[in-house]
């Protein structure tokens, strides 16, 4: 099919299992625009389905409808600056966690069951801890806190690393009015996707551009805001998320990767048991990488069914 | 006169109070909730260079974003809007302006010449550590300054004292300055009282401050 017919009709790229949402429309937070994906019967009980920087909802494409068919009305959406949402003039964790509840808003007035991949998941454990009449219970796919990377180093160096790392950003902050994410065809866009996720298939990717990209007189692009970027600095630390587990209000089941990948966390279960609450269940999947829902969905599907049950 | 700088989807407001004149510019960053005077003001009058002073995000004749998501970060990124269209120049900042002025005086320490940190609103941010989680909604009426967000998350931002610190000290060795951190302010949060024990800052007055880095 060419690419132009793809962009005329981006549903017509097939990935097996797959499926487009059911329904689609758009919530104001705070006057910010965010787009709603729901898969699923509309009277059956909802859940709230949080997705990873970088990545859009349609990312569940293939996890969310196992869930559906498990007898859920599933609710994601696409985080400010990802994929359909507005792409806001601001973003902090604070705000993108404000945004996950206008979303919940829109669905219940009660407690329900929210899951979240990585920094989904992450968001969602904050909101568990900040709401905890409004969550029922929680899954977290791999976005566990794991302590700082370099702890190591001296307090020059990371004078010197911090100096370099303000610079950066400070001189990316000067672009980003101007900013455009670089067009390509879909297989280009596909194999720049495949770099932070080694483990997906082409087949996968391209199904994802279709999903999370718009055809452009000069090519393919992203929707993801071009003023996101990787890295960044402030003064939060690690171990503060680690202090949010203990007392989480909340049952929570955890999914951790085994094998170490560009966007993962490197979380491990040892690292992670003081911290947990006693009636936690940690899973950690054997030879699966970040993106575990991607990886192994029915076996994850049926895991959280299980515990939802 | 004002200058529109763009910064991301914002339209920031930086106005010359004496846009005239040779020398390095003095930039005044207001406190939480404010806007830059219309005029300038009498105590930093004595400054031999040109005045100007910025009005954050949210905030003065700046633009309102959608949704807010404020973190003093960005609005470091704002004040460094201005140092790109000014060229070096020194920093007078007053509460939240002041620590704006800290950070950027570390993250800029070869283009900021002196970083003055003043009382104000918002000079002590969220504390040291985070308080316990809270979903934070405005009640008021939204996309007008001062932006209701800003004047909620500007309140909670986290200010931990060796993140300060970490700012001291590289502009004080990546700056050619001795003393890149003048402090003014009375009020002593965690955060500037670990500031004023650096080897890099000097507790002293407005005037004197302003008479130091004008040589």
């Amino acid at each position: 099919m060419s690419e132009s017919a793809v962009a005329a009709d981006p549903e017509s790229v097939a990935y097996p299992g797959a499926q487009a949402p059911a329904r689609r429309r758009f919530v104001a937070s705070g006057g910010l625009r965010i787009a709603v994906h729901e898969w699923g019967d509309e009277q059956a009980p909802p859940l709230l389905l949080a997705h990873g920087g970088f990545d859009f909802a349609r990312t569940y494409d293939v996890f969310a409808p196992l869930l559906a068919a498990g007898g859920f009305r599933v609710v994601s959406w696409d985080q400010r600056g990802h994929g359909d949402s507005e792409h806001a003039a601001l973003s902090t964790w604070d705000a993108d966690v404000r945004d996950a509840l206008t979303v919940l808003d829109s669905v219940s007035n009660e407690a329900i069951p929210v899951i979240g991949h990585s920094k989904g998941g992450s968001l969602l454990t904050h909101l568990a801890d900040a709401c905890p009449h409004r969550v029922s219970k929680l899954v977290n796919i791999d976005g566990l806190p794991s302590r700082a990377r370099h702890p190591d180093v001296a307090e020059h160096e990371r004078s010197r690393l911090l100096a370099k790392e303000l610079a950066d950003w400070l001189d990316h902050r000067r672009i980003v009015a101007t900013a455009e994410r670089k067009p390509g065809t879909m297989a280009d866009l596909a194999r720049r996707r495949g770099r932070m996720n080694p483990r997906l298939s082409q087949e996968w990717l391209l199904y994802l551009v279709a999903a999370g990209a718009q055809h452009d007189a000069d090519g393919w692009r992203w929707k993801l805001d071009p003023s996101m970027r990787f890295g960044g600095f402030g003064p939060w630390r690690p171990e503060w998320t680690l202090l949010r587990l203990p007392g989480l209000p909340v049952p929570m089941l955890g999914f951790l990767a085994s094998v170490s990948e560009p966007m993962g966390w490197d979380t491990t279960e040892e690292m992670l048991r003081p911290h947990l609450p006693l009636d936690a269940e940690i899973h950690t999947l054997p030879e699966t990488g970040h993106f575990i829902h991607i990886e192994r969905p029915h076996e994850v599907a049926q895991r959280v069914l299980s515990f939802l049950a | 006169m004002i200058v529109s700088l763009r910064h991301g989807k914002v339209t920031l407001a930086l106005h010359g109070l004496r846009p005239a004149g040779s020398g390095r510019a003095l930039l005044l960053l207001h406190g939480r909730g404010l806007r830059s005077p219309t005029m300038v003001p009498e105590r930093v009058a004595v400054w031999p260079g040109p005045i100007w002073a910025l009005d954050f995000t949210g905030h003065g004749a700046s633009s309102v974003p959608r949704g807010g998501g404020y973190s003093v970060e960005i609005l470091m990124a704002d004040a460094d809007a201005a140092l790109a269209q000014l060229g070096s120049l020194t920093l007078v900042g007053h509460g939240l302006g002041a620590y704006v002025a800290l950070l950027l005086a570390g993250a800029r320490p070869q283009q900021v010449r002196g970083a003055v940190l003043c009382d104000g609103p918002g000079l002590a941010g969220g504390g040291p550590r985070p308080v316990t989680p809270a979903v934070v909604r405005p009640v008021e009426k939204l996309e007008q300054a001062p932006d209701p967000f800003a004047l909620l998350e500007l309140a909670r931002d986290v200010r931990p004292p060796d993140y300060a610190t970490s700012f001291v000290r590289q502009a004080c060795q990546l700056s050619e300055l001795d003393r890149p951190i003048s402090v003014c302010a009375i009020e002593r949060p965690d955060w500037l009282a670990a500031v004023v024990e650096e080897p890099g800052a000097a507790v002293t007055t407005l005037a004197e401050a302003l008479s130091h880095y004008a040589r």
